[in-house]
């Protein structure tokens, strides 16, 4: 029960600080389940994501689920889920029924304006240590390239560049693990 | 009833948006065209505030949606449809990954991915540095090199920086400090 409501109140957190999508998400679950708590790694995370990526649903919903049903099966992955979705439903809800044009207060794009400065730099540091931990050798090198290059110029689904990434890394390593 | 037809309408959403929250809103177009629920206009706006306030952009939109067809059950019930289908396919996913992660094939794919899944993130990241830092537009428009940076967004950027790796507090401390920071300083 302990952990539950603990999952809950972790989720609570990382959706209620979560600005701008999925991906913004990273460095909060970076912090929260890596480094404090160990519940997962950098590798199983980015495996989370791109199963995230590339299945129905919204990401980061994707992301709590899975961790939710690591921690505690199938009442885990409810919770966890409940908690993400949670400070959206109040907040979305409050928002909705006082405010017209919300986004339209100045006070408000000052501060997503800044917002957005701090998610970069986050996001930055992020890739940097999923970096060392994930890009091992020149493969490595080439396929985070590709990726990269691919989806930031180019209209390339990303869940094409998953699957291609995919199948190349069953190409290339099968043989050496098999052999092991 | 409408409580019946808004979460089946959200489920649906949840089952075939595949890639995050922005693939909702092709979708929501169509509700909006269909039920007559919310007109495109109401659904611009919903984007734009969905986009400016925490929580995933897709839970936000749902939220808002449903608030505004079917007031605060309605925003709940909403939610509820659209994370149904990812608690399905993912629990089944997670039961599987688990006991196959060992295996050379699952291994190798996931091998290939990594690296690859660092480098979607990192174009996500690089799309972040180029809002928050460039007026591209003003730039096209005037032609001047000094219109192109954002110049206080880029002394933010350099001092967040410093500090979360000198530091490395909480992420939600450098968001806080950015949004004060943003708001004294009108970014």
């Amino acid at each position: 029960m302990k952990e539950l409501w603990q999952l809950f109140i972790i989720f609570c957190r990382i959706g209620g600080f979560t600005f701008g999508g999925g991906y913004a998400m990273l460095p909060m679950i970076q912090k929260e389940i890596v480094e404090k708590r160990n519940w997962a790694t950098d590798e199983e995370m980015l495996d989370y994501y791109a199963i995230g990526q590339s299945t129905p649903g919204i990401i980061a919903v994707n992301t709590a689920t899975f961790i939710g049903y690591k921690r505690k099966g199938i009442i885990g992955a409810i919770v966890a889920t409940a908690g993400m979705v949670f400070p959206s439903l109040v907040i979305i809800t409050l928002i909705a029924a006082f405010f017209r044009n919300f986004q339209d207060y100045s006070i408000v794009r000052h501060a997503f304006s800044g917002i957005r400065v701090a998610v970069a730099v986050l996001i930055l540091n992020a890739i940097i240590k999923m970096w060392k931990n994930s890009v091992k050798d020149w493969k490595g090198i080439i396929a985070f390239c590709g990726a990269f290059v691919v989806t930031a110029f180019t209209n390339v689904s990303p869940i094409i560049v998953i699957v291609a990434s995919a199948a190349l890394g069953i190409i290339i390593n099968i043989k050496r693990i098999e052999a092991k | 009833m409408i409580y019946i037809l808004l979460f089946f309408e959200f489920f649906k959403i949840g089952l075939f948006a595949v890639g995050g929250g922005l693939a909702t809103i092709p979708f929501l177009q169509d509700l909006s065209d269909k039920t007559g629920w919310f007109t495109s206009q109401e659904l611009v706006d919903m984007i734009a505030i969905s986009e400016s306030t925490p929580g995933p952009i897709g839970i936000n939109i749902a939220t808002y949606v449903g608030f505004k067809t079917a007031g605060i059950p309605g925003g709940a019930i909403a939610v509820t449809g659209i994370v149904t289908p990812s608690i399905i396919v993912i629990v089944l996913i997670a039961h599987y990954y688990m006991k196959f992660s060992e295996k050379p094939l699952v291994k190798s794919a996931f091998y290939g991915l990594r690296p690859a899944v660092v480098g979607l993130i990192g174009a996500a990241g690089f799309e972040v540095v180029k809002i928050s830092l460039l007026n591209i537009d003003k730039f096209l428009e005037t032609q001047t090199f000094t219109d192109l940076v954002n110049v206080k967004s880029l002394i933010l950027f350099a001092v967040i920086l410093f500090l979360s790796n000198k530091y490395k507090k909480h992420p939600i401390v450098y968001l806080v400090l950015a949004a004060i920071v943003g708001i004294m300083f009108k970014l």
